[in-house]
């Protein structure tokens, strides 16, 4: 037993057996530690690529990086089949059994307590994008004259460029608002929210500029009223404020969520 | 059993719940590994790989 323990989860005892087939982190399979009543779950994995050196190493990886993640995401899917798992971040490692347990027993009391408070509950993800046209980038106002090649007066060219700015201001302006009034629609409908950081689109590989990046806990039993809210408003963004653009993705584990509430 | 259709996820959308969200545990228990330093540094690692697999804007349309 010389491996480390990758660790994706800590739950309540849950009766359901994982999927015999499932795979975790390192090609592993996950295997439950009980203890204290709350189980682990977690993955033997090596040292020699796990541990702190190799493993900082490996997160320069991008390749490595998308492996790992998918694979941990894998096994906390598996885990929200079957029970309500509290998700620790990615890279969670420790160096034997014992200081998996030595972990739970420092942190039982707040494990249980955020258990309960995520229990049947589900992660959403909203993104909001604000999306210019090419030529609206370009050549200012969409009803501004395509008159290409012709030559333009110094006094016209700065007051297309002041048009230009304006329209762009806003735009913004517009897409703040729509984010706004859909992150409070939203939050009605919800138990909690968070705001993460706007993506960056060199990462994301999406078009338009996110300006809304927002994650909300849904009971389960009410997510598909909310999936449907979602829905209407992306219809809404079609016909209402043209440019935006609204993605929903989950169902995730709570990870916006383990933390208790800072205000 | 999910509610929406399940295509994959996007990289970002998951890095967005696994380096930033989640339990964060750290102290002699753990290698530490899990720190608020790890977003910095794979968001870095992150940027210079794609900006690496794609060298010109236009190349690549999806």
């Amino acid at each position: 037993m010389t491996g480390l323990r990758y660790v994706y989860a800590v739950c309540r005892p849950f009766g359901a057996p994982l999927q015999a087939q499932l795979t975790g982190v390192a090609g592993a399979p996950p295997r439950q530690l009980v203890h204290h009543g709350l189980v682990a779950v977690f993955s033997e994995v090596p040292a020699s690529d796990f541990a702190e050196e190799p493993l900082r190493a490996h997160l320069e990886d991008l390749d490595w990086l998308t492996a790992t993640a998918r694979a941990h995401q894998g096994v906390i899917d598996a885990l929200t089949v079957v029970t309500t798992p509290l998700p620790l971040r990615l890279g969670t490692v420790f160096h034997d059994d014992s200081g998996v347990r030595t972990m739970i027993e420092a942190r039982e009391r707040v494990f249980r307590r955020t258990l309960e408070r995520l229990e049947g509950r589900v992660e959403w993800g909203v993104k909001v994008y604000a999306e210019v046209s090419p030529e609206q980038a370009q050549s200012g106002t969409p009803s501004a004259p395509a008159v290409s090649g012709q030559p333009v007066s110094g006094r016209d060219y700065l007051r297309r460029r002041s048009t230009q700015a304006r329209a762009h201001e806003n735009m913004w302006q517009q897409a703040e608002e729509f984010a706004g009034r859909l992150h409070a629609t939203l939050c009605a409908h919800a138990e909690d929210s968070r705001l993460h950081n706007p993506q960056n689109a060199t990462l994301s590989g999406a078009a338009g500029r996110n300006v809304l990046n927002a994650a909300y806990l849904v009971p389960r039993s009410r997510s598909e009223e909310f999936v449907e809210l979602v829905d209407r408003t992306k219809d809404e963004s079609k016909g209402g404020t043209p440019g935006m653009r609204v993605e929903l993705t989950g169902p995730w584990a709570a990870y916006s969520f383990v933390e208790e509430e800072q205000t | 059993m999910t509610v929406v259709e399940r295509r994959e996820v996007a990289l970002v959308d998951l890095l967005d719940r696994l380096l930033a969200g989640g339990v964060v545990i750290v102290g002699d228990l753990t290698l530490r590994i899990a720190d608020v330093d790890l977003v910095r540094i794979d968001l870095n690692a992150l940027i210079s790989s794609v900006n690496a697999q794609v060298p010109s804007p236009f190349g690549d349309s999806q």
